[in-house]
């Protein structure tokens, strides 16, 4: 029996176990944490290299067989959003070891961090749509806490938020549930997707599709559903902030992804195009609300909303190129957008602030910081030769080939718009001189960061940079595995065929 | 709550609902019970103890932090995964031992050491909700 | 049985969706409780209703000899109500630690994370917020 599929699944509950064992020494959960998410990074690279020789890996617990026991399925597009995974969960453990202060600490951080990494990696691994319901739970309920974590006024007023549209849409996600267990008589995506071919309950269908497209539309927020993500996004510690932009969005996209190619596929030109009038004013009413705001983190986190939709408008292309697009955006995104955060949280422990009013200074007194920033802001803006430009590329050469020309231009000027913000942030924080620097030299509580703790916060940093640096000039492989996941997603055979005839 | 009523009837119901919440974690075998109702019951009665004597006493009492046991817990729910995974199966498919004890054939298997550690969990997890409430309102 | 059942999901929802919409926090928390059991009652109606038999196997066979109930909407329900219980609890808290903090559960005065301004100059707390001491 391979296991292979569940060791990414295992090696953070068993470290977030460890984590709880070792409640009262904080020092040595950091380094349960730390070398737990090293584990992950290397058994999720061990999947992928599996998946790309031997195909979709599926495993049964419980060996109860499949359309009846639940699936857990890798083929390559949740391997590689399990590897991001791990690479994201390694940097940012490490980024904790200079973020995370005592408080937070004490009440269970590591563990509550380690279980959040277990959700996510659950949803991408699941083949059970009900599971997919009880993994987005897990992911939801220590999102939650550590959202809240610290108990600061901020922290509630962005939690109440979060809370009650994150239960609201499980609930709307949950009926959609119940609704095609009525209409298939399964809950394993393969043979429900099988049940579904050449179904003449059409009507139905698309119906229950469009709870999914609600609930996974508030998880991954889209246009008129994201107004949640700016309101809480950014009043937890940058490294909350950083994990939860980078992965809990995406969670939803992939879900949408999985959802709209293997099992929603009876009526593409009336499902799709919903996709595409959505995709649309989210860019826009994303990026026009980073141009209003002056916080990084707020800039951010609609920025967040902004890249969504360029997602979204690949999905609804649906054609092979489009979909290699969207997993190279997912891929791209959690990358960039997780460094942007970090960089701002260094910002913040280096000057003291997150407000464009008044950081400053940092190009003159710190070029290591300023360089590290452009390379994320460039990649971010979509500027050759980083990872952003090739997504855009892909997602926009996609759209060429259907002739939705309104919505590439759309997408262009929304590419423009983005390049703004990411100079509007060079402007304020790096080119323009720092603003009452006595501020910060007459507060006795204000140090720099220095020693150790500024190894931990760089390195991870430096990392992603080095990542998105390689990624974006030798792409050329990294291409060949995104278009075969693609053909995986476009042909539904391939996955149902993995998972019922083994 | 200083009730002299309250702290007489603990004491002896105390050892009867932690009796008891064993005996439905057994009954769970192949009855109605098992680890998460047996957790509960076993809760309660630590939950009782703490409402009569305060939750200081208790946390004496339970001599580890409820949230350690939490831990424990979800590593031995995930231990009985791990002995299906070296005997060979699919993870968490039930793995049987037929020891003869006294003439009486016993069914042991991996699905008791998972109950073990839902127990652990609900216990651990009831009492650390419970007792930071009670600490906060006190 | 199964136009009761809609019937009643039907008043459920409408019930839910009428307190989700107040500005009060705990009618909202209350709402989206209600709009839970709404949702449990409908997979539950939507695995086929059936009366009676139990989904047990007799002794010595492999498969059922009879038409029994589905066993698996009750296990997905049950899940459900498990998840739902667990996430109710933390609203409740926390919606009592926001009135603790901000003395409110009006969520229209819950402008902490998002100070409201007009006009003039943000207001200190919006620069200030999160800074590194």
């Amino acid at each position: 029996m391979n296991h292979i599929v569940l060791y990414p699944l295992l090696i953070p509950i068993l470290t977030a176990s460890i984590a709880l064992i070792a409640f009262n020494n904080r020092r040595l959960q950091r380094w349960i944490g730390v070398i737990g998410s090293a584990l992950l990074l290397v058994a999720s690279s061990v999947l992928l290299y599996v998946v790309s020789t031997d195909g979709i890996q599926v495993v049964q617990p419980g060996n109860w067989e499949a359309p009846f026991g639940i699936s857990m399925v890798a083929d390559l597009f949740s391997a590689l959003m399990v590897l991001v995974t791990g690479l994201k969960a390694f940097v940012v453990s490490v980024y904790a070891l200079g973020d995370m202060d005592d408080e937070r600490e004490s009440f269970g951080y590591h563990p509550l961090y380690q279980i959040l990494i277990f959700g996510v990696i659950g949803a991408f691994l699941t083949g059970d749509l009900f599971n997919l319901y009880v993994w987005f739970e897990v992911m939801l309920i220590t999102s939650f806490v550590l959202l809240a974590l610290g108990n600061k006024k901020s922290q509630l007023d962005g939690a109440v938020k979060y809370v009650v549209i994150n239960l609201f849409s499980s609930l709307i996600f949950l009926s959609g549930v119940g609704i095609m267990y009525g209409i298939t008589g399964t809950l394993n995506f393969a043979a429900m997707a099988e049940a579904l071919q050449g179904t003449e309950n059409t009507g139905l269908v698309v119906t229950a599709s469009m709870m999914f497209l609600i609930a996974f539309g508030i998880k991954s927020a889209v246009f008129p559903l994201f107004f949640w993500l700016p309101a809480s996004y950014h009043t937890p510690p940058i490294t909350v902030t950083a994990i939860f932009g980078a992965l809990l969005t995406k969670v939803g996209v992939y879900s949408l992804v999985r959802m709209f190619s293997l099992i929603f596929t009876q009526d593409i030109g009336y499902t799709h195009t919903i996709l595409l009038w959505i995709a649309v004013p989210t860019m826009v009413v994303g990026v026009l609300g980073a141009a209003s705001q002056y916080d990084t983190r707020k800039i951010l986190s609609f920025h967040i909303v902004s890249q969504i939709g360029y997602m979204i408008m690949g999905l609804a292309f649906f054609t092979k190129i489009a979909l290699a697009g969207v997993i190279y955006y997912i891929l791209h995104n959690i990358l960039a957008k997780t460094n942007l955060f970090l960089v701002a949280g260094i910002a913040n422990k280096e000057v003291g602030s997150y407000h464009l009013s008044r950081l400053g200074g940092l190009y003159k007194t710190n070029p290591l910081l300023s360089s590290l920033f452009a390379i994320s802001a460039i990649s971010l803006a979509g500027l050759p030769p980083l990872t952003g430009f090739w997504a855009k590329y892909t997602v926009i050469y996609a759209g060429l080939e259907v002739q939705e020309w309104v919505v590439i231009g759309f997408a262009l000027a929304v590419g423009l718009m983005t390049l703004f913000s990411m100079t509007k942030i060079w402007m304020g924080a790096y080119w323009s001189p720092l603003p009452d620097a006595s501020r910060l030299a007459s507060d006795p509580d204000f140090k720099p960061v220095s020693g150790n703790q500024k190894a931990a916060l760089y390195i991870p940093v430096a990392i992603i940079a080095l990542v998105i640096v390689v990624l974006g000039i030798f792409g050329e492989p990294f291409f060949a595995i995104l278009f075969e996941a693609a053909e995986q997603l476009l042909d539904p055979s391939i996955y149902i065929n993995a998972v019922l005839n083994p | 709550m200083k009730s002299v009523i309250l702290q007489t009837a603990t004491r002896l119901i105390f050892p009867l609902l932690l009796v008891f919440s064993i005996f439905m974690f057994f009954r769970g075998h192949n009855e109605p019970g098992g680890g998460f109702i047996g957790g509960l019951v076993g809760a309660a009665a630590f939950v009782l103890f703490a409402i009569a004597f305060g939750t200081k006493v208790t946390r004496e009492l339970l001599r580890i932090d409820p949230r350690i046991m939490v831990g424990w817990g979800l590593l031995f729910a995930l231990l009985s995964g791990f002995i299906s995974m070296w005997a060979g199966d699919a993870f968490f498919t039930g793995q049987w031992v037929f020891p003869v004890l006294f003439g009486n054939e016993l069914h042991i298997g991996t699905p008791l050491i998972f109950d073990i550690g839902v127990y652990l969990v609900v216990v651990g997890f009831t009492l650390a909700v419970i007792f930071a409430l009670e600490e906060e309102t006190n | 049985m199964e136009p009761l059942l809609a019937i009643v999901i039907g008043v459920l929802v409408a019930l839910s969706v009428y307190l989700l919409l107040r500005k009060n926090l705990v009618r909202v928390v209350i709402g989206v409780v209600i709009l839970s059991n709404a949702v449990n009652l409908l997979i539950f109606t939507l695995g086929r209703l059936d009366r009676g038999i139990p989904p047990l196997i007799a002794a010595g066979e492999y498969v059922p000899t009879e038409a029994i109930a589905n066993p698996l909407p009750q296990a997905l329900v049950l899940t459900a109500i498990v998840i739902g219980f667990g996430l109710f609890a933390y609203a409740l808290v926390l919606t009592y630690r926001a009135y603790t903090e901000m003395g409110t559960i009006n969520v229209d005065d819950m402008r902490v994370a998002e100070p409201a301004y007009k006009g003039e100059e943000l207001p200190e707390t919006a620069v200030t917020e999160g800074e590194e001491k």
